[in-house]
């Protein structure tokens, strides 16, 4: 009796190592991104040499901060193949909480409640998704609404001072060797390294990607598919919490018609990382890139004097341009 | 129970199943026994409730009315979890694999192995070498020629994703392996692959359950044939004694079967 043997590829056995490593570089879903990342900084800084200065660096560090920690909660939830479009609002009504608790009660009891409000909202969202087993853009597109109407009536139209060491406290600078930036930035880092970790390390990441990819697959696994999709937004509230909190940090004024746009800004970083809308593929690191590629697009046409209209042509171009450019890596080489 | 001296004890046992789903009754007072060691064929017309029977038996589906028992004794099963727990474990027809994650994730997705110590059970880390060094075991000796167990599902061909989906059936099923139309989407060269993946497991001394609408496949790796018709077993078939053609008969009611073969067979 013949033992056939499933032969792995029809690539020769001769390949170089150095073939295989490029070819392994040119399928990785980061190569893209990080690209466009090291070539954006080289062009901005032949053009403006003041570009690559470390002030110029820390500062598009501390302006990427809301943005970067709400992408990794955006990427958790794109990896379900789900999308959050109100979690911009839900950290909004974070800063207002704070701001407002924080005069009355202490910082303290204001982080408390503000970490409660915005789990209670991502929660919300998470019940909706996986009880009702509505569409998570309907779900997140309803709360966006309700969530940012609920801010200005909260807010009054008013706009809250925050003072005390803890509430701005995200926005203290801190030097590692003479780099300085802030603790905001710190943060940031934080969160994708806990996130990142959790996502590759441990079980719970591999039924994210598992619920994502194929999720009636994950169900026949064993995976408990609801929770883990539920656990998904939940986790998006706490880092909703922290983006406000980094907000006040970067700005001590909490106002209720901030970061309009972050739910589509945080879109926008988790796909030119080259996370896939369609679930189950990605990840925190793309994102990462995403949001400096983001940030370093603005500064540095800002440093070069371009109006902050044209701007927001060049992002928008740069989403259709990064999504083509991964569709076309990906069909050529993975298929 | 009424079975004679030499037959071999049951693994896997159903009386009376019954599934209803409004009005429509899938399964309609349906017998199943697989015997130690046995590859048992299921063959059936398009509705006559194979599918139900099956997940029925994997615990994908809680049947209202009947009995299974798992090595004689008595069975509850109300998610698949359950019935996994007791060794039977499904390869579901449509390649219930991850496509982004690799083959090692793929075959402990759902059971997976932590770190020992403080990274295992505080941070909770998965321990990635333990578990691509036992996948790696697993493929080797199902003689699946993967060179790594860290490619993702998606860079395999057909067959070779089949060939994951039933070594992970085969490393964690120590009680039966069902396989419901493994080889309904794959070539012919890759379906004879999954055929010899069945010996190799039944060779192991584990009973596999395939439920197939190809003849010669079921005609080649079968000790014995199941016919469902019409929601219920109408006889089990000794594939020495009756011609392909007879079986098809059998199975869309042209031809009746004996009594010993609508009784559950020898």
């Amino acid at each position: 009796m013949t033992t056939p043997t499933m032969a792995i590829k029809k690539t020769p056995k001769s390949t170089s190592t150095v073939q295989r490593a490029r070819s392994r570089v040119l399928r990785s879903p980061l190569f893209g991104s990080t690209t466009a990342l090291i070539l954006a900084v080289i062009i901005f800084t032949v053009i403006s040499p003041r570009f690559i200065a470390p002030g110029n660096i820390s500062l598009i560090l501390q302006q990427s901060v809301v943005i970067g920690i709400l992408a990794v909660a955006q990427t958790l939830i794109i990896l379900t193949a789900g999308i959050d479009l109100s979690i911009g609002a839900i950290a909004v009504m974070g800063t207002i909480v704070m701001a407002q608790v924080a005069g009355a009660h202490g910082p303290i009891v204001a982080m408390a409640l503000t970490l409660v409000v915005c789990v209670v909202l991502g929660t919300l969202n998470g019940a909706l998704v996986t009880l009702l087993r509505l569409p998570p853009f309907i779900v997140t597109l309803g709360t966006f609404t309700a969530i940012a109407a609920a801010t200005r009536l909260l807010a009054g139209s008013e706009t809250f001072q925050v003072d005390g060491a803890l509430m701005t406290f995200l926005g203290n600078t801190v030097s590692i060797g003479s780099f300085r930036t802030t603790y905001g930035v710190i943060a940031m880092f934080v969160v994708y390294i806990v996130c990142g970790f959790a996502l590759t390390q441990t079980a719970w990441g591999r039924h994210v990607y598992a619920v994502g990819g194929n999720p009636a697959a994950a169900t026949l696994s064993g995976v408990k598919t609801n929770r883990t999709i539920l656990s998904v937004y939940v986790i998006s509230g706490i880092i909703a919490m922290i983006a406000a909190w980094a907000a006040l940090g970067r700005i001590p004024n909490a106002d209720p018609n901030a970061y309009q746009n972050a739910n589509l800004e945080t879109i926008t970083a988790v796909v030119i990382g080259g996370t896939s809308l369609f679930g189950g593929r990605g990840g925190v690191l793309g994102t990462l890139i995403g949001t400096l590629i983001v940030g370093v697009l603005r500064n540095g046409l800002t440093l070069a004097g371009v109006d902050s209209l044209y701007q927001n042509i060049a992002t928008g171009v740069l989403v259709i341009v990064a999504v083509a450019v991964d569709q076309f890596l990906r069909g050529r080489t993975s298929r | 129970m009424n079975e004679t001296v030499d037959t071999p004890p049951l693994a896997l046992q159903a009386r009376g199943l019954v599934k209803r789903y409004g009005s429509v009754t899938a399964i309609n007072g349906a017998d199943f026994d697989l015997r130690k060691g046995e590859v048992l064929a299921v063959i059936g017309d398009n509705g006559a409730g194979k599918s139900s029977l099956i997940k029925a038996l994997a615990g994908a589906v809680v049947p209202d009315a009947g009995e299974i028992r798992v090595d004689g004794e008595v069975v509850h099963f109300r998610h698949t979890g359950d019935a996994r727990a007791r060794g039977i474990e499904t390869v579901y027809q449509d390649l219930a694999v991850i496509p982004a994650l690799d083959i090692a994730s793929n075959l402990y997705l759902g059971r997976e192995i932590r770190r020992k110590g403080f990274m295992g059970t505080v941070l909770r880390r998965l321990d990635m070498p333990a578990m691509r060094k036992e996948a790696s075991r697993q493929l080797q000796e199902l003689k699946i020629g993967i060179t790594s167990v860290n490619q993702a599902v998606e860079t395999l061909s057909g067959g070779q994703r089949q060939g994951v989906a039933v070594s992970r059936a085969a490393a964690f099923g120590n009680g039966v392996i069902i396989m419901d139309e493994p080889t309904a989407a794959l070539g012919v060269r890759e379906s004879g692959q999954v055929i010899e993946l069945i010996k190799t497991i039944r060779d192991r001394g584990i009973p596999v359950v395939l439920i197939s609408h190809d003849m010669p496949h079921v005609f080649e790796v079968a000790d014995r044939i199941h016919v469902h018709r019409l929601g219920r077993r109408a006889a089990v078939i000794d594939p020495t004694q009756r011609s392909m053609s007879e079986v098809v008969a059998l199975m869309t009611g042209a031809e009746r079967p004996t009594d010993e073969e609508a009784g559950g067979g020898a």
